[in-house]
């Protein structure tokens, strides 16, 4: 029985590690890490409607992370600062969620859930929404990769290769609202970001290529869901937080074994 | 006909007139210049005919599958990204490595195909995406203040390559630059913007356009003057004495009849 569940655990922790490693990449490059955040705080706006509605959490997530996405964008688009607009915006998402769930009874209490992630409770449907999210962005990403990269490094230099800017940052934003629907279960809104991010700024630290440091990415943000959920499992932490402890140690690794190949290098002999 | 053409291009921004009407066409084989002062929608009018930006009104006309070869005024290169001049010149599609370092050469950068892009000095990255612009064997080459931040050897270095580079391909080649003086010497049009075409025409003829002084004064005429000898000897003199005879020279080159305003 408790094999059964820490091995469902275990593949929910590598389903959201595989989806958010390499979209993590993204995130850095192009410095969206604020956004990921902003959508991560507007997906529980998410979570408070679907059970104010009794729809599917992953559904209302997804929905309101998009939404997030579009709202966001177009201001940016009508001169407001992206700061500004992913400060209001994602605040008053997060706000709007908080005054939701003080009419839901029963729900104050399972906020935690959502905040922090629980993915000791993660149900069987759950590992489905997980997978089934985790495939469809992995697939997005593989097929849009060179359009990405390449709209990341000059939009108009994608637009001379006759790639559209615009459906990219859509479909972009498409896939960070799932990472974001099905990550919010397992490590929580709150450190969402940090599983986006820290696997693939420890990978940057060894990466000679944007493919290298998306797989090496992977490999460390895997990992760091086995060993978190291992170290949580016999030190009775916290799930979520102890995946992301161990993501960070890995980050720190990364960067000092970076630099020890530097000195080789530098130093003769 | 014309390779590249925009007709009445008019381009808003938050209620701001950028472009005003704007006509512009580029012919086969043909280098023309873009001048004007900062903010006078250099940059939009390349985006627009590149088709990086909607015009707001008119419209813009390319032959049937023409290849354009971009070099935008800058990239932002992070290094977040861990990406190699050989990778990057195969986004979004593979190229081959012999045609890559073939263009690498021709952009007179031989040996960078394996270094990080963002290793590489401003004069550097400028010719790697000339190598990239290359690759698309371009029948039009658009390069928007491709010198910036390259000091006035490299600059004028650059502007020769641009030249070989159309010998080579035969390509028409539209330029957006503010260093006049070199620039203006290897164009056969000139067109001067401020939000409208205010003049255009060749260069010693815009440089003698009254719209034109008025953004620019008449200085850049003796540097005109300067770098145009070894194009037209009849300027040979004017070299010497540059201070001095820097009006009367513009004034005896210019033929005010044979340039055209805009409407």
């Amino acid at each position: 029985m408790i094999d059964y569940f820490m091995v469902r655990a275990a593949l929910a922790g590598v389903g959201v590690a595989l989806a958010s490693a390499p979209l993590g990449c993204f995130v850095v490059w192009r410095r969206m890490a604020y956004f990921g955040d902003a959508t991560a705080h507007a997906a529980l706006l998410g979570v408070a409607l679907a059970l104010a509605l009794s729809l599917p959490v992953a559904v209302g997530t997804v929905l309101v992370a998009l939404a997030m996405g579009w709202i966001v964008s177009s201001l940016g688009e009508r001169g407001h600062s992206m700061d500004t607009a992913l400060g209001v915006a994602a605040h008053s998402a997060l706000a709007v969620a908080l005054v939701v769930v003080s009419f839901m009874p029963g729900m104050r209490v399972g906020l935690d859930a959502w905040l922090f992630g629980d993915l000791l409770a993660v149900s069987g449907s759950d590992l489905w929404v997980i997978w089934i999210g985790a495939v469809l962005v992995v697939g997005l990403i593989a097929w849009r990769w060179s359009a990405w990269l390449l709209v990341t490094l000059s939009p108009d230099l994608a637009v001379a290769s006759g790639i559209d800017p615009r459906r990219e940052r859509l479909l972009l934003t498409l896939a960070l609202a799932i990472v974001v629907a099905i990550s919010i279960r397992v490590v929580g809104a709150l450190l969402i970001t940090s599983l986006l991010i820290v696997p693939a700024a420890a990978a940057r630290a060894l990466a000679s290529s944007p493919e290298g440091m998306a797989a090496l990415a992977m490999v460390i943000g895997v990992t760091s869901a086995l060993c978190g959920l291992l170290v949580s499992w016999y030190a009775d932490t916290p799930t979520g937080p102890s995946i992301v402890v161990v993501a960070a140690v890995s980050f720190c690794l990364a960067n000092a074994v970076a630099a020890l190949r530097k000195r080789d290098l530098s130093s003769p002999g | 006909m014309s390779l590249l053409s925009a007709s009445k291009v008019t381009v808003l921004d938050r209620g701001r007139v950028i472009l005003d009407a704007v006509d512009i066409s580029l012919e086969a084989g043909e280098i023309v210049t873009l001048v004007g002062p900062n903010g006078s929608g250099k940059t939009t009018l390349v985006r627009v005919l590149v088709g990086a930006r909607r015009p707001d009104h008119g419209s813009v006309t390319r032959t049937p599958g023409l290849r354009i070869g971009y070099v935008p005024q800058r990239v932002s290169l992070d290094p977040s990204m861990p990406m190699t001049v050989e990778r990057f010149l195969a986004l979004p599609r593979q190229h081959g490595r012999q045609r890559v370092a073939a263009a690498l050469a021709e952009a007179g950068l031989p040996d960078v195909a394996q270094q990080s892009l963002v290793s590489l000095s401003g004069g550097q990255l400028q010719r790697v995406l000339l190598a990239r612009a290359l690759l698309v064997d371009p029948q039009v080459l658009v390069l928007d203040e491709a010198t910036q931040g390259l000091d006035q050897t490299g600059s004028a270095a650059f502007y020769q390559r641009i030249e070989s580079v159309r010998e080579s391909l035969q390509c028409a080649v539209l330029m957006v630059s503010h260093e006049l003086h070199v620039v203006m010497s290897a164009s056969d049009r000139v067109v001067c913007l401020n939000g409208h075409v205010c003049c255009h025409g060749a260069p010693d003829v815009v440089a003698s356009r009254p719209e034109y002084r008025a953004l620019f004064g008449t200085g850049t005429g003796g540097a005109l003057a300067l770098y145009r000898h070894d194009h037209d000897h009849v300027h040979d003199h004017v070299h010497e004495h540059v201070h001095d005879h820097i009006h009367e020279h513009a004034e005896q080159s210019g033929t005010p009849e044979s340039g055209s305003s805009a409407p």
